[in-house]
């Protein structure tokens, strides 16, 4: 029942928070807190439920903001055509790369992700059809509503409001199926789950392949917001990080995690970026950099397991077994 | 075979040996901790710039950077294994990866914090000139760095081989409780591997510092040399990380002079990929 409460309370201020502070500068904000909750809700699927940390999954962010600026770029279509062409291209991606990487345990996969972000961004980089290091721009004046093109941040942030809803929602939905259960069993050891007959590798990568397709919707989302996509904004390890800090400081694994950890990282961001100019940019990934150390030092958890009593999570979670 | 080629594969064994010094430090707290080290990259960088503000407050070359940036960086690695690695060795994966990670974002900008995004680099003069060798020419800062890493490379590997506090930390390595009993405090192996490990990437930075680019992203880069280096070598090898830190640093020369230079950190990454698909524990096995 209480939950019930806490959600209602959530669900009416995220509704009513860009009426109630209504300043351009706090709508921008509240929509990148809601953009990056995606991505880490996203994220949390794979990172968080099935305990594979993948720090790669800048690239599937990249396909769906290549997509989306190139469906505009390329073919002069609304960037909304370009998150179908994300959707397919992030799952098929994930399924090249997450069939041998997804055996890798622990750290070994964590390494393979980054090695295939840095690979993907450099070929990217150099590829001229794909704008090379300038990148891809957007319409920069709307032909049409489709073109979902704003001046104000209002549109997105309702846009991006009903997108978190359905990955929310997704998620929800897959850890309460069979696949949750799998996905759980599989944290927690994979070699007993093999044992009593969970498919660890069928399911693994059918998170993967689900966490995939929804971070390239974010992706897209991003880039429709900004207007363009560039190398280092679409698929530059920092994104990366980002993403997987948000949901290990809000709780990996928890439903309202990633949530959680947006909306304390993308205002310390923005406002540090605001009041400090470009020397802030250094110190803001200090910032970051020291939080996570203590989160990871302190409260592994992350913060919502204060609440949930869940301190600690599974000790042996593939602690860096040989491969 | 053309004196060009010679002289890439030349230079990119020079290179490789100083990949295989910071590889080893590395792979020895790998090896025997089985934690991965993050930062390790970002150790290389502040290593680095050890050696530029030892130049540019004292004037000072290599001779005095680099014992300067292997003290710094070795201090640097015991505090962080007794103020970090030491709890998070004991918690989720997760944590210890956000735990190393952590670190890495904090080093990397607060030096770009304190000394911006440029690229900085020393001298060109800071280590004699070039030397020429039945027509091949090599800089004295390449050949030095490239003789000192192969050596300190070598030095840790008799380390951990043929001393008693070698076979103490390996002994850790192999069986913590054992270790124990045997009166040995793994603590303090540890804490003597990450201040040994920390060390060797200092005095690496401090070596490349003087031909290298210098730049606070620089760690990110030297970082997946070295994970790609170990992978390769296998993990806890120090011989493996010599022979696979060699081997790199050839077909980096190679790949960028034939294939050109923005593929030679292409040709790597994809090599690393492969080797952790098909062949995970490397060429040479393990500890």
């Amino acid at each position: 029942m209480r939950r019930w409460i806490w959600l209602s309370v959530v669900a009416a201020f995220a509704i009513a928070y860009p009426l109630l502070l209504s300043s351009p500068f706090q709508q921008r904000l509240g929509a990148l807190v809601l953009l990056y909750a995606i991505a880490a809700s996203a994220w949390n699927i794979v990172g968080g439920y099935a305990g594979q940390v993948s720090v790669g999954h800048v690239v599937f962010f990249g396909c769906g903001a290549y997509a989306a600026m190139g469906s505009y770029a390329k073919f002069g279509l609304s960037p909304l055509f370009g998150i179908p062409g994300g959707i397919v291209l992030a799952v098929g991606l994930a399924a090249i790369i997450g069939v041998p990487t997804l055996r890798l345990s622990g750290h070994y996969f964590s390494m393979a992700t980054i090695a295939v972000a840095e690979t993907m961004r450099l070929i990217v980089t150099n590829t001229e059809w794909l704008g090379a290091a300038v990148g891809l721009s957007g319409p920069t004046v709307p032909r049409n509503i489709f073109d979902l093109s704003f001046l104000s941040s209002l549109p997105y942030y309702y846009l991006f409001l009903a997108v978190l809803v359905i990955t929310l929602l997704v998620t929800w939905w897959m850890t309460s199926s069979r696949m949750g259960f799998y996905l759980r069993a599989i944290r927690d050891s994979e070699r007993a789950a093999r044992s009593l007959g969970a498919p660890a590798s069928r399911t693994k990568l059918y998170a993967y392949m689900l966490s995939a397709a929804l971070t390239s919707v974010a992706g897209a989302l991003y880039a429709m917001m900004f207007g363009f996509v560039d190398p280092e904004s679409g698929l530059g390890i920092l994104i990366s990080v980002k993403i997987l800090i948000m949901a290990a400081l809000g709780g990996a694994g928890l439903l309202f995690g990633p949530l959680v950890g947006a909306a304390i990282l993308v205002p310390l961001e923005e406002v540090s970026n605001s009041w400090l100019g470009g020397k802030g940019a250094g110190l803001t990934f200090v910032v970051y950099g020291a939080i996570i150390v203590l989160i990871a030092r302190f409260q592994p958890g992350g913060l919502l397991s204060l609440f949930t009593g869940r301190s600690k999570p599974n000790k042996d979670a593939g602690a860096g077994h040989a491969p | 075979m053309s004196f060009v080629l010679v002289q890439v594969i030349v230079g990119g064994l020079l290179l490789g040996a100083v990949y295989a010094l910071f590889s080893s430090g590395l792979t020895l707290v790998w090896g025997m901790m089985n934690i991965v080290n993050f930062a390790h990259g970002d150790f290389v960088m502040l290593g680095m710039y050890v050696a530029y503000v030892v130049y540019t407050l004292m004037g000072g070359g290599p001779i005095l950077g680099a014992p300067l940036a292997t003290l710094v960086l070795a201090t640097l690695g015991v505090v962080v294994y007794f103020a970090l690695i030491r709890d998070i060795m004991k918690g989720p994966m997760l944590a210890q990866i956000l735990g190393t990670f952590g670190l890495a974002l904090l080093l990397r900008y607060s030096v770009f914090w304190w000394f911006g995004a440029n690229f900085l680099s020393m001298p060109q003069d800071i280590v004699g000139g070039t030397y020429a060798f039945a027509g091949l020419r090599i800089e004295a800062s390449r050949l030095l760095a490239g003789v000192v890493a192969l050596l300190v490379t070598l030095g840790l590997h008799l380390l951990l081989t043929r001393t008693s506090l070698g076979s103490k930390m390996l002994a850790v390595a192999e069986d913590q409780t054992a270790a124990q009993l045997m009166g040995i405090r793994p603590d303090t192996m540890q804490a003597i591997a990450w201040g040994i490990a920390a060390g060797a990437t200092g005095l690496a930075g401090a070596l490349i510092a003087n031909f290298f680019y210098i730049v606070p992203t620089v760690g990110e880069t030297l970082g997946i040399v070295a994970f790609v280096t170990v992978s390769l070598g296998g993990f806890g090898s120090v011989p493996g990380a010599l022979v696979a830190g060699l081997l790199i640093g050839v077909i980096e020369s190679l790949s960028g002079y034939l294939i050109g230079a923005i593929y030679k950190d292409i040709v790597v990454y994809v090599l690393f990929l492969l080797f952790l698909w098909f062949r995970p524990q490397g060429l040479m096995g393990k500890m």
